[in-house]
């Protein structure tokens, strides 16, 4: 098994996983989490400048939705969607440039984390104000119609960006423009400290979609292959006109806001139930019963996966930071 | 040569850049089928059709994230802020977003947001109020604002053309008051370059907008009266400053006069006066003087806004007292 680029290939009409893809989707999954791990180390390691995030917990729903996609279309993810960028092809070593902020990652050591462009995998990574990259996902998405090409963006935000003006206006406009683009609200129980009954009053994030007129629907975002069907429904509405969608899914923020936050607020007891649910270990347990993978089996994809990440991680670890003389440069485009 | 209003002037060179490159689009409130609040696109949705001439929501914000994002998937937007005084509901999207992605990500952003600005027409403190000094401060982005229907249009057109975001102020006092010639074919202006709009070797202005024609009637009225001689720099573009023209008349007058219809504290003004400080001060004969609206929010009433803003009378009094040191 490689990363062989799941959006290289149209998915099954209909929006059936064949078994090998819902293999695949494990993968990612397993992947994700790997690179979370390593991150999570490197930091306490020290060899992390600045802060970490995880997506520990929502690794179905970056993956599901990520696998949603074509290669034509463009992925606005958030912090805690690693597994999407994987899903589109994003190389690991990639990944720990920008982690740890050097001369050869994708931003150049200019900024860090996910917050990176790669034109050619088509992925327009975050800023830190949440809620601020939907009006431009609704610019490229209205790039996309005027060019005439096929293509849907997809984009997220989670409970507490969704309080964020510009998350309104941007889906308002999309909405009113029957632009395509797809929101996924992750519902994450946690904005830093503040938990969900402190973030809004409606019974569910996707109940606003009514209020925007596009369709709204409620999933459980530790289910891989739910949240991938409802987000291929979703892309194909979007790819033959009819507009935008909001996705709220729900999952769990199983780790702190950042690497420096030890989530004590968290209940213990919301931890052990959501712990039950953790998307990796169900999607296994499925793949087990249906026969799709092995005891066996999975061991060893395990061990490739470790070996994969660590190799990344060691090849960024030695990688040189950028030269201090490049501080002042590129501000501008020739 | 052709005289036009320095409104047609940004309509010529938009309607020009549209038949240019495909690529071009607008984007703003009532630009459309109303043909824009100050009629800047009049009959470009009957002539490009709505796909290139988008009316859009009430979403300030949502403007320029749109138009960033068009921009940055390889579209050339030229998006409207209504009046200037409205972009601080899409403060964010500037600086967070466009003006920071060729830095972050190597990628070109190439729009243009226009921002019809400034006071002088009874608008009140939501209607005429100056917001370019905010931007001039930030890296990443252009920041132009021309005085004449010539440098308006030159100066579109190399917006629309440059890679970054270009913030343009246009300036409503200008729209139907003054026309001018503008040169027959494809006319650009160089963003980063000053004008000296006005020769002298007594003083220099350096001022831009609005206040570019008062500062030349101020120095008209000097040399009719004292027979001495005020040269006139434009600025033309804010971000960035050219410095060479400015440090240079600086040194051959060796008296400086900064004028701005924006307010003084932290204003464009005092990054020249401290670009003159730090690189001719061996070549100045008298302080540095600045004339700019009084540090308050623009006032509605005729006889408060006179008092807050400069004009052609204050300019001459400046001037005076300069020359005299």
């Amino acid at each position: 098994m490689t990363t062989a680029g799941a959006q290289r290939e149209r998915r099954a009409p209909g929006g059936k996983l064949s078994n090998p893809q819902r293999v695949e989707l494990y993968y990612y999954m397993l992947l994700a989490r790997e690179c979370d791990d390593a991150i999570l180390r490197l930091y306490r390691q020290g060899k992390i400048v600045g802060g970490a995030y995880t997506g520990s917990g929502n690794e179905a729903t970056a993956v599901g939705s990520a696998y949603a996609l074509e290669k034509c279309d463009y992925l606005f993810p958030m912090h805690r969607d690693l597994g999407a960028h994987l899903v589109r092809g994003q190389t690991l070593r990639n990944i720990f440039l920008q982690q740890l902020a050097r001369a050869g990652s994708l931003t150049g050591g200019r900024d860090g984390t996910g917050h990176y462009a790669d034109p050619a995998l088509r992925i327009y990574g975050n800023v830190s104000h949440l809620g601020a990259m939907v009006p431009m996902a609704a610019g490229a998405a209205l790039a996309a119609t005027l060019r005439k090409e096929r293509a849907v963006v997809m984009t997220y935000i989670g409970d507490g960006g969704s309080s964020v003006g510009e998350v309104h206006e941007g889906l308002n406009m999309a909405a009113v423009m029957r632009l395509p683009l797809v929101l996924i609200v992750e519902n994450n129980q946690f904005a830093y400290s503040t938990p969900i009954a402190r973030q809004f009053a409606a019974q569910r994030l996707s109940d606003r979609a009514a209020g925007y007129g596009i369709p709204g629907v409620t999933i459980d975002g530790t289910n891989v292959t739910l949240v991938y069907e409802t987000c291929w429904k979703a892309v194909e509405r979007a790819r033959s006109g009819e507009g935008p969608t909001l996705i709220e899914s729900v999952t769990m923020r199983m780790q702190g806001h950042s690497a420096s936050d030890d989530a004590s607020y968290v209940p213990k007891q919301m931890l052990e139930d959501w712990k039950k649910k953790d998307p990796i270990a169900r999607c296994a347990k499925i793949l087990l019963a249906d026969r799709l993978l092995t005891e066996e089996s999975l061991l060893t994809m395990n061990e490739e996966v470790r070996a994969r990440v660590e190799e990344a991680a060691a090849y960024a670890v030695e990688a040189p930071y950028p030269d201090a003389g490049d501080a002042g440069e590129g501000v501008y485009a020739p | 040569m052709a005289a036009m209003t320095y409104i047609d002037a940004i309509s010529r060179a938009m309607w020009e850049e549209m038949e240019r490159d495909p690529a071009v689009f607008l984007i703003g409130e009532d630009i459309g089928a109303y043909g824009g609040a100050f009629k800047a696109t009049k009959g470009f949705l009957e002539h490009f059709g709505p796909e290139r001439v988008i009316d859009s929501v009430l979403s300030e914000a949502a403007i320029v994230g749109a138009a960033t994002g068009a921009a940055v998937l390889g579209m050339r937007p030229i998006a409207e802020m209504q009046f200037a005084d409205f972009v601080t509901c899409a403060f964010n999207q500037i600086v967070t977003n466009a003006a920071k992605i060729h830095y972050r990500w190597h990628l070109p952003a190439p729009l243009v947001l226009r921002l019809p600005t400034g006071g002088y027409i009874h608008g009140g403190p939501y209607h005429s109020s100056s917001t370019e000094g905010w931007f001039a401060h930030v890296p990443g982005l252009k920041v132009v604002a021309p005085s004449t229907p010539a440098d308006a249009m030159g100066l579109m057109k190399s917006a629309v053309r440059d890679n970054n975001p270009v913030l343009f102020f246009e300036f409503k006092y200008l729209y139907r008051r003054i026309k001018g010639d503008v040169p027959e074919g494809d006319l650009t202006v160089p963003i980063g370059k000053a004008d000296v709009k006005r020769e002298g070797t007594d003083a220099t202005i350096l001022t831009y907008g609005s206040t570019v024609h008062f500062s030349l009637e101020a120095a008209e009225i000097v040399s009719a009266e004292e027979g001495r001689q005020a040269k006139v720099v434009d600025l033309r573009t804010l971000l960035p400053l050219d410095r060479e023209t400015i440090l240079g008349s600086v040194r051959e007058t060796g008296r400086a006069l900064i004028v701005h219809e924006d307010t003084l504290t932290g204003g464009v003004g005092a990054e020249v006066a401290a670009l003159i400080a730090e690189h001719a001060f061996d070549a100045l004969d008298a302080p540095v003087r600045r004339l700019c609206a009084l540090d308050a929010p623009v006032p509605f009433a005729p006889t408060l806004e006179e008092a807050h803003l400069p004009s052609t009378g204050a300019i001459v009094r400046a001037l005076r007292e300069l020359m005299r040191y």
